[in-house]
This record gives structure tokens, sequence and C-alpha cells, in this order.
């Protein structure tokens, strides 16, 4: 008996297919990871599972019946709990009202009882691992005793199933091993674990099967012990033969051997920032592609943010062109010629309300204006420049960039940062959510503009849009860089290795312990 | 040029594109139909004397109005702008001994002074708009009453109230200020650096930070701009009614400000500034209440009226949002 | 990694510091954000005892406490309010329109006089909360709307503000001036709805979802908290209590006085925040907003003791109160989240 199944399930939004058919089974007391890049359909599967999509074509079973869950309140009621990435509690209330909202103990007047409720909260958390005292807010306490909650929250709630979204993102050691004994408990239980995690190390020791997403469809699915860790990688990462032999590889035309020799035009010291980047250093000389390589939740958005002086960083050094910044603010780093292309487009890139035209200028309108006054001639020249270069299709440079289609968006975005005349360019996904076409033009773009001596810095979930763009690729996990592919290095086996190799002598040396 | 970027075939005249365009253009057409209602139906409507009055009335309500527009602008809110009416109000027969133009200063001053406080506090501290102007909300009149000691005062110095009640050209001078403000701020809006970073602050605050735009000082200018703009409402009004009152100057001034905004179709989301739609929504609001007096009904039912209109309006601009 | 490694009983150790110290943050900021208008009350009521011969009898205290009640009430609401994370602009408005179909029903009897301002003031909390909570529009800007309409609602009522209907009944008249054990009836009343006000909050399941709601709206509707309902309620509340006040109000003054009321809203919100209610939501007490309220009453009796000092030094106090509140809230709220 299968406890919760989907079949052939299809989720499409405007301009994606985030999911293709997925089918996918879940049994009794099972622990199935559930792994794949950001944008691979996770999240999307998740939601439809949880009541917050409706999936357009397939069908969700539950116990063996047709289910449909029109919200998620209607999910948990029918035993399916979630324990999100970002804790979805009430911060400002106490640990025991947290843990008990909706279902608390009441005396026999109906009023609360609450000296009853923190008893209990006290005694379920301990189970946990949590010994804070209950009536503490939630929000002081540690982000890994928090999600603890939401966990006994949600088994609480009589869970079958249980899905936990990227659960040890903000744990500690001590916390996790916590974590697997509950899990270990819940499964004993007979109940149902959907865990997802970047953690291979994680995934081995925890969990008995594997489903893992791309472009919205499975790639592979079934027992995680019959899987080489190194195959479990390159499924996720890398692109089937059947995409390569539609798209094309990738735009990139090659190497930029002349590189080699400059002084670097960024160099990164020991940047730190608290349970998040660890000594990141590395160096881009101009007319080079550096790639950052590393999976989901490595530090590689983080440390592309902290350059750009858009995270909050603890210590570390920045310098461009041999001038130290330490540590820029946004306003710093955009002055001293360094352009970010942010992973979300839509939150930090974008203005989605204003045109084509005030989007592409609003970095450089000090250079656009005499005394304050901005020149709408040099604007327009401006624009229609990288409209052409970058073959923006727009109905006029006046259209709001929120109606143009992904790929036009994101080249809306590069041409501000590249009006800013930028001496470094951190690319975070540039060509995540757009169509082939627009694809291939981005990456030819990042080809062409290392040729003319700009340093690139180039984040990438696709092993061979990294490999083929990068010249370099320095690998980070948790936070730290593990290694670096050089010359004939570069490749996608080479880089797969070095992203296992890494989870690997962790495992090890965790299990010194 | 119309490939794939012109996507999105729309039926035609669906509720989309009425409610895109409702918003955008509904409060000239309102406008329309008052004024032919008005001359159709209301004796001594089209008449000088009137417009001149409801022209007088409106102007005060137009001047605060443009700086709330910028502030809604960047998704914010000034519940100040009253209070700052009030202690411009209450500074000018401090230093009118010193002659006008010190006295004009020194309440434009005031207005600075007010605004770099709700700047701050909303951009450096981080606090939301509405909390942040609430402070002085509440405390600026009593400041102005205490300056004032709570009296009346008469003001009797003809620059001023030519200011207030002269003509210039046969139009009252209140009209042509802020007529004159009305094109300052329009041209603050499309033509300056400025003003264009403060629609992309008001549209997307994190992307604006990461293009390098200090943000930070845009808010802050924001805020001062709308105060100084009240302070000029508040010698104004002095002006005109040739006392100094600070008890009664601005009352309720940032609804009707609000209001003026709200209905000239700038939503209260951010991201966009609509100059001409605000001083369209005051002059609709001002002719609403003009034609409901005209007709015997009671200010209580203006009122009222007014009350739905602000609720439709907002509603209205809510529903487009939500695309 | 290997440094990692050998770290690690040293880290925990660390952690176990890191959490006592968090701890004693989180008790201490606690108490502050909790106590710290009843403290400052407590200063402020001994100085004036020191300064005023005057402040320490019976009868000013007695004074004090009638005053009080009406805007009491009004804080009542408003703290519910903005621990959803709203604000309700209306209040002044409905205190005002309460106290005037009070005033007109009390030529019924007690009970009409009571009853009628809460239905109506009842009925437009009604509308504010059904908007805010199943339209999305901002609360401010629709109980703006409702001030605005309240009081075209009250002028109608009292022919454009030139009627004051006097209180003809002598018992509705009787409860806003008499005494028991020397203290005045409203003065009960108030102390008899804050109690139950406080059981509201703190003591039941719709108590909880308030806090739960201003706390995060998203989070507490995954939770299975009726989100919307509890929104309703409180602006429900909220209009009561405007209306109760009102009501209470006509009786002390005996008639229905329609040019009061403005700026009501603005002293309830100050009262609110003063007393450690966050405007963001999420957090409040209303043990906080009593301290609150009687710090406002103070200072303004103590303006009046003062003598030919201008009473909108009241207005300047509490908006420079509320600002340094606000103000310190944020980091309070800050250092406690520094773990």
């Amino acid at each position: 008996m299968a406890l919760l199944e989907v079949v052939g399930v299809s989720k499409v939004f405007p301009g994606v297919r985030a999911l293709d058919d997925v089918s996918f089974t879940l049994q009794p007391g099972e622990v199935h990871a559930l792994v794949g890049e950001n944008g691979a359909g996770k999240s999307t599967l998740i939601k439809v599972l949880t009541g917050v999509y409706q999936p357009d074509g397939g069908q969700v079973r539950y116990r063996d019946e047709p289910a449909r869950f029109d919200t998620p309140m209607a999910a948990q009621h029918a035993g399916i709990s979630t324990i999100y990435q970002e804790v979805n509690l009430i911060p400002l209330m106490s640990v025991a009202h947290n843990l008990f909202l909706g279902r608390e103990p009441r005396t026999a007047f109906g009023l609360l009882d609450e000296k009853r409720m923190y008893r209990e909260a006290q005694e379920i958390l301990l189970r946990y691992g949590v010994t804070t005292d209950v009536r503490r807010q939630l929000g002081t306490l540690a982000l890994g005793a928090q999600q603890m909650v939401a966990l006994a929250r949600a088994v609480m709630i009589d869970a079958k199933v249980v899905v936990m979204d990227e659960p040890t993102s903000s744990l500690e050691p001590r916390e996790v091993e916590t974590l697997f004994g509950v899990i270990r408990d819940l499964h004993a239980q007979g109940i149902g674990i959907i865990y997802v995690s970047h953690r291979l190390d994680e995934l081995y020791q925890i969990c008995d099967a594997v489903t893992i997403l791309r472009d919205g469809k499975v790639v592979h699915t079934g027992k995680l012990a019959d899987l080489e860790r190194i195959k479990l990688v390159s499924l996720m990462l890398g692109r089937d033969m059947s995409a390569v032999r539609r798209e094309g590889f990738t735009g990139f035309a090659g190497e930029h051997p002349d590189a080699v020799e400059a002084a670097p035009v960024l160099k990164v010291t020991d940047l730190n920032s608290r349970h998040k980047l660890h000594d990141i250093s590395f160096a881009v000389r101009p007319g080079e592609v550096v790639g950052l390589g590393g999976l989901l939740g490595a530090g590689r958005s983080e440390t592309i943010k902290a350059i750009g002086g858009a995270y909050p960083v603890d210590s570390g050094d920045i310098q461009v062109d041999g001038k130290d910044l330490k540590r820029p603010t946004t306003v710093q780093a955009v002055k001293a010629g360094i352009a970010v292309q942010p992973e979300d487009r839509k939150a930090e890139g974008i203005v989605a309300g204003l045109s084509v035209r005030e989007n592409i200028a609003l970095a450089v309108l000090p250079r656009m204006s005499k005394l304050g006054l901005v020149s709408d001639r040099k604007i327009d020249e401006i624009v229609a420049s990288y409209m052409t270069r970058l073959r923006i299709k727009a109905s006029s440079p006046d259209q709001r960039v929120g109606d143009l289609s992904g790929g036009n968006q994101q080249k809306v975005l590069l041409a501000r940062l590249l009006a800013t005349q930028p001496k470094v360019l951190l690319l975070d996904e540039p060509t995540r959510g757009i169509d082939v076409g627009a694809k291939a033009e981005v990456q030819a773009l990042i080809d062409e503009l290392a040729g003319e001596g700009l340093g690139v810095v180039l984040v990438s979930s696709d092993a061979e849009e990294l490999v083929e763009g990068s010249d370099r690729v320095v690998v980070l996990r948790d936070g730290a860089v593990v290694g670096e592919l050089r010359g004939d290095d570069v490749t996608t086996e080479a880089l797969l290795e070095t992203i296992a190799a890494a989870a690997v002598e962790a495992k090890e040396v965790g299990n010194d312990d | 040029m119309t490939t794939e970027a012109a996507t999105a075939p729309r039926p035609a005249l669906d509720l989309a594109r009425v409610r895109a365009w409702l918003p955008k253009y509904g409060v000239y057409v309102a406008i329309l139909v008052l004024v032919g209602y008005n001359v159709l139906f209301t004796p001594n409507f089209l008449t000088w004397g009137n417009l001149r009055i409801q022209l007088i009335q409106v102007a005060p309500i137009v001047i605060v109005a443009l700086g709330m527009a910028l502030v809604i602008g960047t998704e914010g809110i000034d519940l100040s702008v009253g209070s700052v009416m009030a202690l411009a109000a209450a500074l000018i027969p401090l230093y009118l001994g010193y002659g006008v133009l010190a006295a004009l200063l020194v309440s434009l001053l005031a207005g600075v002074v007010v605004g770099l406080i709700n700047g701050t506090l909303v951009a450096r501290v981080g606090l939301q708009p509405i909390v942040a102007t609430l402070a002085l909300f509440v405390g600026g009149r009593g400041l102005a009453l205490v300056i004032s000691n709570g009296q009346l005062k008469d003001v009797r110095n003809e620059d001023l109230i030519f200011l207030g009640s002269g003509d210039l050209f046969g139009i009252p001078m209140l009209v042509w200020i802020a007529a004159l403000l009305v094109l300052i701020v329009a041209f603050v809006v499309r033509r300056t650096v400025f003003g264009r970073r403060l629609l992309a602050v008001g549209g997307n605050r994190p992307a604006t930070e990461l293009a390098g735009v200090p943000v930070k000082r845009v808010l802050i200018t924001v805020y001062v701009i709308c105060s100084v703009l009240a302070s000029i409402a508040g010698l104004l009004a002095v002006a005109r009614i040739q006392s100094s009152d600070a008890s009664a100057v601005g009352l309720l001034i940032e609804l009707s400000a609000i209001t003026a905004v709200v209905v000239g179709g700038t939503p209260l989301t951010g991201g966009k500034v609509r100059v001409l739609g605000t001083v369209a929504g005051a002059l609709l609001m001002q002719l609403v209440v003009a034609t409901m007096i005209k007709h015997n009904l009671q200010p209580s039912t203006t009122e009222m009226v007014q009350a739905v209109i602000i609720l439709i309006a907002v509603y209205v601009a809510r529903e487009r949002k939500s695309r | 990694m290997t440094q990692q490694m050998t770290s690690e009983p040293h880290a925990a150790a660390v952690v176990a510091a890191d959490e006592r110290r968090a701890q004693r943050t989180d008790r201490v900021v606690g108490l502050v954000q909790r106590q710290g208008a009843l403290a400052v009350l407590i200063t402020v009521v001994i100085i004036a005892s020191a300064v005023f011969p005057n402040f320490r009898s019976y009868d000013n205290a007695g004074t004090i406490l009638v005053a009080a009640a009406p805007p009491a009430l009004i804080a009542l609401g408003m703290t519910f309010v903005i621990i959803t994370g709203g604000i309700d602009l209306s209040v002044g408005s409905l205190y005002v329109l309460g106290g005037v179909v009070s005033a007109y029903a009390s030529r019924w009897g007690v009970i009409p006089a009571f009853l009628l301002p809460l239905a109506v003031c009842g009925l437009i909390g009604v509308v504010n909360g059904l908007l805010i909570a199943y339209t999305r529009m901002a609360p401010f800007i629709v109980t703006l709307a409702a001030l605005l309409g309240a009081r075209g609602l009250m002028r109608a009522l009292s022919d454009e503000g030139s009627t004051t209907y006097l209180v003809t009944n002598d018992a509705f008249r009787s409860f806003g001036t008499g005494t028991f054990l020397g203290i005045g009836y409203p003065v009960w009343l108030v102390v008899v709805v804050f109690a139950l006000g406080m059981v509201l909050l703190s003591r039941t399941r719709f108590g909880h979802a308030v806090y739960a709601v201003g706390g995060s709206e998203d989070a507490a509707s995954l939770m299975g908290v009726a989100v919307r309902r509890t929104k309703v309620w409180v602006y429900i509340m909220s209009g009561l209590l405007a209306g109760l006040a009102g009501a209470i109000n006509a009786a002390k003054l005996g008639s229905g006085v329609t040019v009061l009321g403005t700026g009501m809203e603005l002293d309830a919100i100050a009262a609110v925040v003063i007393g450690g209610t966050l405007l963001t939501g999420g957090a409040g007490t209303i043990a906080g907003t009593i301290a609150g309220v009687l710090l406002l009453g103070v200072i303004q009796n103590m303006i009046n003791q003062v003598g030919n000092v201008p009473s909108s030094y009241q207005q300047v106090i509490s908006g420079a109160f509320l600002a340094v509140v606000v103000v310190a809230q944020t980091y309070l709220v800050k250092l406690r989240r520094v773990t």
C-alpha cells in the first residue's frame, strides 16, 4: 500500500512548465529524499502535495484514494504536515503557545490551562532535544531549536506524512543528530517522510529512497543505496543527452587564454559571514570567467551578494583593480565597478512596474544628467544601443518590464549592469527561467564581455553551462572553498567529483567523532 | 517588434482592461460628468466668483497632496502634514517682526526639520512610515499650540496678506502658487534623477539598492519635500485668513491629501506618482462637496459620500495591483 | 575541516554560554518591554506627589480615574486591533457618535442609552472589519474613511452638530456622576471591562489567535488560525468599546457633545504604544495599556496642576513619548533577535 502517490502530475506557470508528468510514490515508514537544483520543480511538487497549488494535470493519491487538497489546512487535516526551510511559526509568541496554537488545553471554564500547556510543552520538546524554557519567545531561540518546535508541532497533529524542506540548513551538527533520532522514531511509527536536502552525506545517512527532479521532470527514482554519489550528483546537475541534442551544448565559444598573465581585477580575501561564509578567497583576472561551483546552499549566492555589498559580512576584504574597498556598501560597490545580477530577478533585479528605458538607465542616472536634470536624449541613445546589442524584444522602450518574457527581462537587467561600465560582472544563474534562444544569446554575451576584458564570476546550477562557460571553477561547500579546477581539469566529471568528494570527506570526518 | 514581447492577446473590452483604465482616467471622467451636471442643473455654477472660491479652497489641499503623492510613490505615507501646517502657521507671527522673508524662511525651515525627522525614522531606523510619522502627527500640533500659546493671532502684514488674498492678472495668488508648485513637482518627477530614483525605490527597493542608488538619501529627501510643501500650505493658510490659529490650520488635511492622491490614481503600493491625477483628485473632491452644498445637502452627507469615494478609489486601485 | 572537529567540545560550551546569555537578554528586554511604562508611571506619580501637594489627594486620584475612563476603553479596543497588526483611526469619531446616540436614546431609558450606541458603533466596526479582512485594503485607509463616515453620521443626527441632546433620564445621568466606595461608577465599569479584556486576550484561544495574526499572518493561517474572522472581531470590539466610551461620557456630561473626540484615536494609539504594544503587531499587554492610559492621564493632571501652562503640552509630551518608545522598541526587538 502506498501512503502518498503522485501520478503523472503537471503544473504550468506562465512561461514555465514547472512540473512535467511527474510521478512519485511514498511508502509508509519510508524516508524519501527529494533532490534537484533550484528550479527543478521540488518546491512546486511539495506545494502540490501540501495543497498550496492545484495540479493542472495528473492525480494525487493519498492512502490509495484520489485526493485533492484545496488549502494547506485541508492537507494538514488529512495528515500531511510540512516543515518549511524558513520556520513558519510566530516568532513573537512563546514556544509553548506556538506548539499548541489552536489546540491549547482548556480548563472546565473554557479558559486556557497554561500550567498544563507549559508542562506538556516542556515534556514534548524534551524528546526533540529542546531544553529551553517554553515560556520564551520563539524568535529568540536558535534556528535549530525553532525547527524542532515546528517538527514537534507537525508530528503532534497526527501526521501520516511529514515533508521536510531543507530541515538541516540552519542546524548545528549536534542538532542534526537529534533530528535524525526523531526521524528514525517517526520511521518506526510508520510515518512517511519526504526529505529535501542537498547535503549528500545526510541523504545517505537517513534516506531509504530517492527521487531526482530536473527541469520539472523525474530523472531518477529508486533505492538510494543502489545509487552512487557521483551518479546522483550528475543526475542532478548534468543535462541528459536528449536535451543536449535538442538544444546543442551552450553558446560559449571557449577559453580566454590571455587572462592568465594580468593582475586580478577582483580579489576577494577571507570573506566571513556568520554561519554562511567561511574564509572565502579567490581572484578574477580581466578577461577571465571564474565559475563558482557547488550545490544549493553552498554559499554561492551569498558570496556574490557580499561582494556587491548586499549581504552582511563580518570580516574580509574586497579589492577591485587593486583598489581596496574593504567591505563596500552597494553604492560604493557599483561606483567601484562591481555589477551584480542577483539570482531572484523579480524580487531583486528588475523594477517590474517601470519601463525598459527606466530600468536600463536606473544605475547610471547621474551620468545621464546635468545638475540633476535627466537628459532623455542621452538615455535614449544608451537604451537604444543596448536594446540592439542585447537584442531586447520589447514593443518600445516604454513597455513595462513586467510584461516582457523572462529572457527579455534578464537582458534588460544585464543592460542595466553593462550601462554602469563595470570592471567585474557577477552573474547568479544568468540563464535560469529563460527560453533556449535567449539562453544561448546570454551565454554568447558572457563570452563576448570576457573577451572585452571584463572579469566575470559565474554561478550556475547547470554543470555544462558552468564548465563550458568558465576558465576556472572555484568549488564551494557549506560556505567554504573546497577546491579549484583549472585548465584541462575544468570538466563536468571533475566538477561532479569535487562536489561529491567534498561531501564524502565530510562524512568521513563526521564518523570520526 | 511585435514578436513574443507583445504577448498575451486579450479579448477586447474585458474586465482587466476596464480595471487598468479606471484608476488612470476615471477621475477625469468623473470631473467631466460633474462639471456637465453642474452646468446644466446648478444655478450660478459657471460664474467667475464661484470658480474663484472653489480654486482658492482647493489650493492648499493640492499643495499638500503633491508632497503626499511623492511619499506614497515610495510606498510610504505621511500623517504629519496637518501638524506641519499648524507648526508653520504658529511660527509666522513670531518672526514677522524680522520681516516677511524671515518669517517665511523660519516656517519653511520647520518643514525641513520635521521632514528630516520623519525621513530618518523611515530610512535609517527602519520604522513603518505610518508609525514614523504618527509621533509628529500627535506632537507637532501640540508644539504648534505651545508656540502660539494656544491663541489665535491676527496677522497684519501687507505682503503676507497679498500672498493669501491678492490677485495677479485677475487670478488669486494662491492659485498661481499652487499651479507653480504643481509644475515644479511634475517636472521633478519626470525630468530629474531624483524623480526617477523615487519611482524605482517605490517599485522595488531591494533592486534599486542593488543598482547602487542611495535609497536612504532618496527617502529622506522625499519626506523633507513633503513637509516643506505642507509648511508652504500652512503659511499660505495664515496669509489667507489673516490670522494664525494653530488649533484649526490643517486639521484633517492628511485625509484630504491622501484622498486626492488615491482618487487621482496613484496606488498606495508605490512605484507610481500621478501628479496631474492628484490635482484632478483634489478638484474632484472639491467639486463633489461644492455640488452637494449647492443642492442643499448637508455637510454631514458630503462627509459620508467622501468616505464612500475614498473606499471605492482604494478598492479599484487594489484590484489593479492583483494582476 | 579537522579544525572544526577538534574544536567541537569547546564549541558546545560556547553554544551553552551563548544560550544562557540569550536567555538573560531575553528576560531583561522582555521585562523592559512589558513593564517600562509601569516604571515610568510610578516614577512620575512619585515626582508629582512630591511636587504638587494637591496631587496626593483622594479626590484628585478620583478625578484622574474618571477622566481616564473613556480613553481607557478606547485604548483597550485599540490594543486588540494593534496586536493583530492593524490600526483603527475611526474610534475618535465613533466615540462622539456613540455619545450623541446615547444621549438621544436616553429618553427611552437606561438600557437603550447603552445598547443603541453599542449597536451603531459595533455595526461600523463590522464594516471596518469586513473591508479590512476580505478586501485586503490597508486598515489605516479603511478606518480613515470610517472616521469621516462616522463623523458625517454624527452630524446628520445632530442637525449638523447644532443640536446637543440633553440626557433627561436621571438614572442614566446618575450612572455618570454617582460613586460607589467613593469611586465613580464609570471607573468600576472600566475595571470590569478591562478584567474581561485581560482574560479574553491572555486566557482564550481567541486571544492567542489575535497574537498569532499579528505575529505572522501567513504562519497563523498555515497553523489553522481563522485569520479573517479574528480580524473582523477585533474591529467589532474596537467599535463597541468606542461606543461604550461615548455612552459613559454622555452620562458623565449629561449631554451628547458634538465637538469632542478629535484626536482621541491618537491618544489611544499613544497610550497603547507607550504601554509596550508593538505597532507592528504580535506583542502587547493590556496591563501595559492601563499603565499607558494612566501615564497620559497623570501628565495631563500635572499640567493642570501647574496652571497657566497650555494643556497642549500634553500632546507634545505624548508625541515625544511615542517617538522614544517606538524607536526604543525597534532596537529592543532587534536585541532580542540577536541570538
